[in-house]
């Protein structure tokens, strides 16, 4: 029987995947027994979302854009009649495991390791887990492994945390295995705080069992026999897909005493993280779990010797821990077969912004960031010009078109200014201003910073200053020298995470587009015409309707025209205030 | 496969009252009762910080500072709709500051602010996670994407005249019990 599988991710929901799994649900209520119907995770094509997979053994067919409508379509052709809809298929596989489909090539250039049952599998259902060779790496950590054979196959495998820091999982593994205590932690981090970053979402939506099998395994190789997953709040899908795998998994017996009889004893629990997001660093995330203010503490000591109440704790994010099973399934040679000498494995990406395929992408170390742009991601929208990749949130930086056959791995992204990151990849095209978007940063951290160390608190809102009086043409010159210093200074003098990197944004749009900055402070100037304060503002001839809305808001009345006929900005007195762009009905004012 | 709040991880829908009778000392709790009392209240009322006070031994001042370090904690109550606009990287280089704009004018109200007739709160949030529909907001549960300021005004005047159609037809109902 065919089986019809609908792709039920945050950005699938987003797209309207409701509604078209309820029309399939209907459909089948009508026609009971002509197909299987489930839900599966984010396949990482968010731009063709809502899509919709016909299976059949090895043949498998995604649709792309289905609306309720299509579904009728695809249902009386393809289940019923066994037609193919060629022109809505995105990716398709035939029996010999041939792809073809318009977006083949964003799947084929992947190497899915993280997201290999993201999109394939139902995420609520254990059993297709275990088909799909899920638990098989607990059960062979557990009976056929040591604690300290575990740690040197990850060490092994030569896996690199991947929140951001990039350090050894193994080596990290080794510490907390060293320390004897009573009582040991294994927390997994899934407080995805970036601003444009989605990777972890995905898989704890699409895959969860992936994740709680690593802790397992983790808490094996430490001696821990308690973890802790704590998710953010604003992620409810994931938190409930969560909740569903520990109750399965405890039921098979995966979590709980004695596991598999291997009389290691083992469960997890999930803290629901409250919108701090300073509590991606460690030591802050503890204070959290713990029920305070989540502020950072001084190290040492390191976690792995007090880290959660006091106790030996290990603490990975949610990609790595999903990487666990599969190295320990494979083998770590496998593994370290992929990636580059000091980066092994492969990362995901998400991909967003002005790319024309925004979705996930996991992909080798050590790929060019120009791949990642142009054959996954597809270009630029509309055909614009590249401009640069703004990688790491927050805390990193923008690399330029220049440097785009940067190989994405630990070594060489640092060079650049910028930090690997958790994985969020934002393209921009050339109408982004690159003063404006070091702002941008800038006030998300400055009111993310919790205040524990001056530098951070009181620099970061200078540095806001000094960067929103640019980009309304009020820079002063020395400004730039200014942003540098205290950059500087507030990376010696933070002491965590957050405030070591909150600078970075900044220098390293500074050391690229130093042009870009001088043209906003010398000559009043937004060369991206990005600024408001520093463009003119214009009404699109055959947009304009002369409904007069714009003139009525317009507080100094720059605006003229009459009923039913073209209106007029007078650039000489408006004062950018670009009332008229949000009060237009028929989006006809532009920016220039 | 709607979410459904409040089940947990022991299969069980816990209220707030239940989770501070469940309440055994354990360490790390005021976090989750916090969130609870605001699953149930809509907000983290005073009375909520008095029992929570009271039944852990926690001193109010420390509920308190928990409350306002995370952005999750409200206290006050939300409107009806609650209007989550997107401000991450890929809806801010996408136009989402325009897009705020243009709902903080269409409803008369700023970022964290609730209408005087408690239809609309305007919250922002710092990245809902479909950034490919950029810009995005959140009105409730349903996300909204691909938005314009034209086409937002037109979904925020949506909701407005259902929310007058179901009091006027409310007042329809109670006028016909009356007569």
């Amino acid at each position: 029987m065919k089986k019809v599988i609908v792709g039920m991710g945050t950005c699938g929901l987003s797209a309207g995947a409701q509604s078209t799994y309820d029309r399939l649900s209907e459909l089948l209520s009508e026609n009971a027994g002509s197909f299987e119907l489930s839900g599966t995770g984010c396949i990482g094509m968010c731009y063709r979302e809502p899509l919709v997979e016909i299976r059949e053994g090895d043949e498998r067919t995604i649709y792309g854009g289905v609306t309720p409508e299509l579904v009728e379509e695809i249902f009386e052709k393809d289940v019923r009649g066994g037609k193919r809809l060629d022109e809505h298929i995105v990716y398709s596989l035939d029996g010999k495991g041939e792809p073809s489909g318009s977006e083949a090539e964003f799947l084929n250039s992947q190497t899915r390791i993280v997201l290999r049952n993201c999109g394939t599998i139902d995420p609520e259902s254990i059993d297709e887990y275990e088909a799909a060779g899920g638990y098989r790496s607990v059960r062979k950590a557990l009976l056929e492994m040591t604690p300290e054979g575990i740690v040197e196959e990850v060490k092994e495998s030569g896996l690199r945390g991947r929140g951001g820091a990039g350090f050894p999982t193994g080596l990290k593994w080794s510490f907390a295995a060293s320390y004897d205590s009573d009582t040991k932690y294994v927390v997994c981090n899934a407080d995805e705080g970036d601003p444009g970053a989605f990777m972890d979402r995905s898989v704890l939506e699409g895959d969860p069992h992936s994740v709680l099998e690593g802790m397992i395994i983790c808490g094996r190789a430490i001696g821990a026999s308690f973890g802790y997953i704590y998710c953010r709040a604003e992620y409810p899908m994931a938190i409930h897909r969560l909740d569903l795998a520990i109750i399965a998994a405890r039921e098979k017996g995966y979590l709980g005493k004695d596991i598999l009889g291997s009389g290691f004893d083992f469960d997890l629990k999930i803290k629901q993280g409250a919108g701090a997001f300073v509590c991606g660093e460690e030591t802050a995330l503890f204070a959290s779990i713990e029920g305070q203010r989540g502020m950072p503490r001084i190290r040492p000591p390191f976690p792995a010797e007090k880290g959660l109440w006091q106790k030996p704790t290990n603490n990975n994010n949610v990609e790595t821990f999903a990487n666990i099973p599969w190295i320990i399934d494979q083998g770590a040679s496998a593994y370290a077969a992929y990636g580059t000498e000091k980066s092994r494995g492969t990362k995901v990406f998400a991909l967003a912004g002005k790319v024309v395929h925004g979705g996930l992408a996991e992909v080798p170390m050590g790929t060019s960031i120009h791949d990642l742009v142009f054959k996954i991601g597809g270009g630029i929208k509309k055909g614009r010009k590249f401009k640069a990749v703004q990688m790491g949130g927050p805390s990193g930086g923008c690399i330029p078109d220049s440097l785009s056959d940067t190989p994405v791995d630990f070594e060489s992204i640092p060079a650049t200014g910028a930090i690997m990151g958790s994985g969020g990849m934002v393209v921009l095209d050339d109408t982004t201003c690159m003063v404006e978007m070091a702002r941008f940063f800038l006030e998300f951290t400055q009111n993310e910073s919790c205040g524990k160390c001056t530098f951070c608190r009181i620099g970061t809102l200078r540095m806001l200053e000094i960067l929103t009086r640019i980009t309304k043409g009020e820079g002063r010159e020395g400004d730039i020298e200014k942003l540098t210093e205290l950059g500087e200074r507030i990376k010696e003098a933070s002491l965590c995470g957050l405030g070591q990197t909150a600078p970075n944004p900044a220098l390293s749009t500074i050391r690229f587009y130093r042009d870009e900055y001088e043209a906003h402070i010398n000559s009043q100037k937004c060369p991206a015409g990005a600024c408001d304060a520093l463009v003119d503002f214009h009404i699109d001839a055959e947009k304009c309707t002369g409904c007069t809305l714009c003139a009525k808001n317009c507080p100094v009345d720059a605006i003229s025209g009459e009923v039913k006929k073209l209106h007029v900005i007078d650039n000489s007195i408006c004062v950018r205030c670009a009332k008229c762009v949000s009060s237009c009905n028929f989006d006809a004012i532009y920016k220039s | 496969m709607p979410v459904k709040g409040g089940i947990t991880t022991s299969g069980r829908e816990e209220t707030f009252s239940y989770r501070l009778w469940r309440y055994d000392g354990a360490p790390g709790e005021l976090i989750p009762l916090l969130q609870s009392a605001q699953n149930h209240f809509g907000y983290v009322p005073r009375k909520a910080i008095n029992y929570i006070a009271g039944v852990t031994g926690i001193p109010e001042s420390e509920v308190y500072g928990v409350i306002t370090f995370y952005s999750q904690f409200r206290l006050r109550p939300m409107g009806k709709h609650v209007i989550r606009a997107c401000a991450g990287t890929a809806c801010h280089v996408s136009g989402s500051k325009v897009i705020i704009e243009t709902i903080e004018d269409e409803l008369g109200i700023e970022v964290g602010g609730t209408t005087d007739d408690g239809l609309f709160t305007l919250n922002t949030v710092a990245c809902i996670g479909c950034c490919s529909l950029a810009p995005v907001i959140m009105i409730n549960d349903e996300t909204h994407g691909n938005l314009t300021p034209a086409s937002l005004r037109k979904l925020l005047r949506a909701f407005r005249r259902k929310a007058k159609l179901s009091v006027s037809k409310a007042a329809g109902r109670d006028a016909a019990a009356a007569g």
